[in-house]
């Protein structure tokens, strides 16, 4: 689905590469999450694969094809919900699909499709500042549906939400997940939330990155909250945790 | 309606106060008292409103048009290209420094007297904060949200009506309320400078005069017509940006 092929890339502004000869695949249909310390790098993955940066050198292909061929092959959901204040919540949802110039009936015909999906067709007209944080994502998280791509780029989309706020949202998204089919990337920097939500985790655990290290998680889909208590998987926390943190210190 | 009570009542006890100090005074040619100034805007309603109020709104309405196609227009391609930012900024910032009533005579001498001096004056005051206060709405644009866009395919036309003018519209709208007073007051001093007719002319005549109610009555509805006219922008503001409501 998605595939790295020897990635290089540096900011102009550093002296130092960010991402060095970085090669990884991500399957189709998978969910994965990419995990690493804050200012690693993980970020910087979403924005070559999305064309806000360019490598210096390497290709990333999306199905086969190289992105700087394509267009509407990535859905990015940023870490705030960045709904925009003055369109209604269906408008905001219009807005992924005005760019691509989809006629205006079938954009009301998915808009409310996929509102109601998410459980907020009540809202349609509303404003975003009348929708609570939780709702607010499920919106944001809707609209990057409605970039009709295959691969979700999901950047922290939960970080800013109360705990319990959180716990729903990420059994939602794997209801969502498991309903769409579509391949997820998931960004977070939260290892429980990593291994509740992925089948397989992309540890950062360098700069520059040369590599991702691939942990697999032994838990079958549908999941549960009390899978997460198994001897097994307090381990693998454990052991993730120590990873990331021996990043974190000085060296 | 109650919230503005206690500004109400401040007025009020000004006025009063006012009142007092000009019946004290007894010198109508310094300090016209308040009643003698609405007897005078009555005894004058035929010249007033028929002649010298069209006058002068004809050159406010002009000016600030002009003025607010103008600022637009600066604004866009200012942010359009840099170049072209770097360019105009320093100069539209320096225009501000010339003394407009000082130069105002020179336009007189240039355009004549007739209404496009006074435009003139009118557009050199106000297109200055339109310019500014949109071009800083179209800066206010979130980078993130320009971003997620550009993540969708977005083209800069895109962006611009899409994201950037729907950012800039409610400080286009303060942009406009701030431009009305201004937009009076150049035309009124174009009018001072020289003129057949307005407001400002004909506040100018009656100093000359030594009729001290009749330079305020003018004046009284110079400041009205700009209050109706804020008041008229800010009714379709509140149509026009309905989710701004509650901020």
């Amino acid at each position: 689905m998605l595939e790295f092929k020897n990635v290089t890339f540096k900011y102009d502004e550093d002296d130092y590469e960010m991402l060095h000869d970085l090669s990884f695949q991500v399957r189709d249909g998978e969910f994965i999450s990419l995990i690493g310390a804050s200012g690693c790098g993980k970020s910087t993955i979403f924005r070559l694969i999305t064309k806000l940066l360019n490598p210096s050198s390497g290709s990333i292909t999306v199905s086969g094809r190289d992105i700087r061929a394509q267009k509407n092959y990535a859905g990015y959901m940023p870490q705030k919900d960045l709904l925009f204040p003055w369109r209604t919540i269906e408008k905001n949802l219009y807005l992924p699909m005005e760019i691509q110039k989809v006629p205006k009936n079938l954009m009301s015909e998915k808009a409310q499709e996929v509102l109601k999906e998410v459980g907020l067709l009540d809202y349609r007209d509303k404003y975003p500042k009348d929708l609570s944080g939780g709702m607010r994502q499920r919106i944001s998280f809707a609209r990057t549906l409605l970039t009709s791509s295959d691969l979700l780029l999901l950047d922290e989309p939960f970080s800013a939400l109360d705990s319990l706020t959180r716990m729903d949202m990420q059994e939602w998204l794997l209801s969502q997940w498991e309903h769409f089919h579509k391949t997820i990337m998931f960004i977070t920097h939260d290892v429980e939330e990593a291994i509740f939500l992925s089948k397989r985790i992309y540890l950062i655990t360098e700069t520059p990155i040369r590599k991702l290290t691939v942990v697999d998680v032994p838990l079958e889909y549908p999941r549960t909250r009390s899978q997460l208590k198994n001897p097994d998987i307090i381990d693998l926390k454990e052991q993730l945790i120590c990873r990331l943190r021996k990043q974190v210190s000085p060296q | 309606m109650k919230k503005n009570l206690p500004a109400m009542i401040f007025v009020f006890i000004l006025l009063i106060l006012w009142q007092a100090g000009a019946m004290g005074m007894n010198a109508a040619y310094i300090l016209p008292s308040p009643i003698q100034i609405i007897k005078k805007l009555w005894e004058l309603r035929v010249p007033l409103f028929s002649v010298h109020l069209p006058a002068t709104m004809t050159i406010t309405l002009i000016g600030l048009l002009i003025s607010i196609v103008l600022g637009l227009f600066l604004a866009v391609i200012m942010d359009l290209n840099e170049t072209i930012e770097k360019a105009l900024y320093p100069i539209i910032i320096a225009s501000q420094t010339i003394p407009t009533t000082a130069i105002a005579p020179l336009f007189v001498l240039w355009f004549g007297y007739g209404i496009w001096s006074k435009i003139l004056v009118t557009i050199l005051i106000t297109f200055f904060p339109i310019t500014i206060t949109v071009y800083d709405g179209f800066k206010s644009t979130k980078r993130e949200m320009e971003e997620l866009l550009i993540s969708f395919g977005a083209s800069k036309k895109d962006i611009f009506i899409k994201l950037k003018w729907p950012t800039a519209l409610p400080y286009f709208f303060s942009a406009i309320k701030m431009a009305i007073p201004l937009s009076i007051i150049g035309a009124a001093i174009g009018e001072w400078l020289g003129a057949q007719k307005g407001l400002g002319y004909f506040s100018r005549r009656m100093m000359t005069q030594l009729d001290g109610a009749g330079v305020f009555a003018p004046i009284v509805l110079l400041s009205v017509a700009a209050m109706v006219i804020v008041a008229l922008v800010g009714i379709l503001e509140k149509i026009m940006i309905k989710w701004r409501q509650e901020l």
